[in-house]
């Protein structure tokens, strides 16, 4: 069973506010998935390289051209705050 | 005019060409249809008439459900989120560009799981979707909408994503054909992604010809999605009827402990008519699939941990709180997202985190690796890969829910394909209690031309019903 302290660690990182009754079940549902992920332990896996990527695709690349991107009232259109030129954000206080 | 839509989608085009009815005429029908729909599936239905579209276009006017997980231009597009409910993208997915250009207007956008993770269609933060064949059981997921629209005859055919099973699955227990591309052939520019190296767009529809169809369109390379490229083959519209010489190969990892009885009966039914056809059945071993499963739940979350850290609440979507930057962040995340989203994002942080990335990621890319060179030696004695989609017909709404692994077991047999970045496709292959049982065929990577050709030799032989099921 993982520790509650680990769940608020990996909720802190991933930007997440977890209630008291969420981390309890996280503590519980999280435990139980990473038992059953732990079998891939018991495979032999010395010198097998890693795959992040299934097809052989290396450098795509295009010429360095301007073109048109998204306009910028385009972009700032869904905003929750837009600003003239850019997002709006609470400040990151102290 | 009903009658029209339990048509499959290339009939339809027959007779929009025959002019037997007008592309407005079937697209207002269809939009009406969506509009009605009382099983869940649609999320947003088009409210005007699409430009006119020429019923001598390559999909002849032919309407098109789309899961809301693709991009479209000033429509509602949320993933089944709340965090992102009221967003209207700024630019359409490739994939809908091309198939409207292509001649099949979207007509509505479907109902998911959240972010397309899970398989019920239970995780949306906008209700579940029922399974025609049985309103109290699920359609399967995530493309739970797109699926049940489709079988109900609301839409002829429709669109969806698969990352690990979530074309196939829903396909599979909505009676269904779906298929899930080589990964690369379809561009992913425009859909919400979930995790990148597994996402796939593909067609669900009502027989293998209306897949080839749609599928012929969707594919090719696209300057926006760097990880696409052109198909080395023309897709063409499959015409076999027979199965000589095809060898096809049953990996008993993924055929028998923990496949539901009556599954494995229309497995073994399904592989007699594939003699029959001329084919010949042998064991293939995949020793790795069994633990294809925790590789996903480890890549898949860790993938989708890092691509859901967009949703932050300064660019777009729901933003909460009225603290510091970091509080908005916490509760506009915290608010957002539902709980299966927060699990995955909880577990892919997890795994990625200093002291457990190795234990955890590197070893589930090694297994991903062995998975890999699983099928390439299959390949080597067979032609395709022969499984069941699920080990299971539709279950019952709420029967999975607390049970975050039951419900990942749903994806068992989908999975491994999906972390080889393989074709895959699901066709109809009988019942079991009544309800659909898809049958899944692997075939090597841009094997498409040849999954659809013994996909549709099998179908006709199996002749599953392509109407709207029994009531």
């Amino acid at each position: 069973m993982i520790e509650r302290e680990q769940v608020l660690h990996v909720a802190r990182l991933a930007r997440l506010l977890l209630s008291d009754e969420e981390v309890e079940r996280m503590r519980e549902e999280l435990s139980g998935i990473l038992d059953h992920i732990e079998k891939i332990g018991e495979l032999d896996l010395d010198g097998v390289d890693p795959t992040s990527h299934v097809i052989a695709l290396e450098n795509v690349l295009r010429p360095d051209e301007p073109r048109p991107s998204l306009a910028r009232e385009a972009a700032l259109s869904m905003a929750p705050q837009p600003g003239d030129t850019g997002f709006g954000v609470p400040s990151p206080g102290s | 005019m009903s009658e029209l839509l339990d048509l499959t989608a290339a009939q339809t085009a027959a007779s929009l060409r025959a002019g037997e009815v007008s592309t407005d005429e079937l697209f207002d029908h269809s939009r009406a249809r969506a509009a009605n729909d009382d099983l869940g599936a649609f999320l947003w239905v088009a409210e005007d008439a699409p430009p006119p579209v020429s019923a001598q276009a390559p999909l002849a006017g032919v309407p098109l459900a789309v899961k809301d997980i693709f991009c479209a231009e000033g429509v509602p597009s949320t993933s089944g989120s709340r965090i992102l409910e009221g967003y209207r993208p700024a630019y359409t997915a490739t994939v809908v560009e091309r198939l409207a250009a292509a001649g099949a207007p979207m007509v509505g956008k479907t109902n998911m799981d959240e972010f397309a993770m899970g398989s019920s269609n239970e995780n949306s933060a906008y209700g579940p979707v029922r399974n025609p064949w049985d309103r109290e059981r699920v359609p399967g997921g995530s493309s739970g909408g797109s699926a049940a629209a489709v079988a109900a005859g609301i839409a002829p055919w429709a669109i969806g994503t698969d990352t690990g099973g979530s074309i196939r699955q829903p396909a599979s227990l909505c009676g269904l054909v779906g298929l899930k591309p080589t990964y690369g052939s379809v561009s992913r520019y425009g859909m919400i992604a979930f995790a990148s190296s597994l996402d796939q767009a593909g067609p669900i529809t009502r027989d293998v010809t209306d897949a080839a169809l749609l599928f012929r369109h969707m594919v090719g390379r696209d300057p926006c999605d760097s990880t696409s490229l052109d198909h080395p083959e023309e897709i063409e519209l499959p015409q076999a009827d027979r199965l000589d010489g095809l060898r096809f190969g049953v990996p008993p990892e993924l055929s028998g402990e923990g496949i539901e009885p009556g599954v494995l009966t229309v497995l073994k039914d399904v592989l007699g008519r594939v003699e029959h056809l001329g084919g010949t059945v042998n064991e293939t071993r995949l020793p790795h699939s069994p633990h294809g499963l925790s590789a996903y739940y480890v890549l898949a979350p860790a993938e989708a941990s890092a691509n859901l850290a967009r949703y932050d609440g300064v660019r777009y979507g729901l933003r909460a709180g009225n603290g510091d930057l970091l509080s908005m962040y916490e509760h506009t995340r915290a608010e957002g997202f539902g709980d299966e989203v927060k699990r995955r994002i909880m577990l892919g942080t997890y795994a990625l985190s200093s002291g457990y990335y190795d234990a955890y990621y590197g070893r589930a890319q090694r297994v991903r690796t062995k998975i890999v060179a699983d099928f390439a030696s299959a390949f080597e004695s067979c032609d395709f890969v022969i499984t069941p989609t699920s080990p299971s017909v539709a279950f019952r709404i709420g029967e999975r829910t607390g049970d975050p692994l039951a419900m990942y077991l749903s994806d068992y047999c989908a999975v491994p394909a999906s972390l080889a970045g393989l074709p895959a496709i699901s066709i109809p292959g009988g019942l079991s209690e009544g309800l659909p049982v898809g049958i899944q065929l692997v075939g090597p990577a841009f094997s498409e031309n040849r999954l659809l050709q013994a996909a549709h030799a099998l179908e006709g032989a199996i002749a599953f019903p392509t109407g709207p099921p029994p009531t």
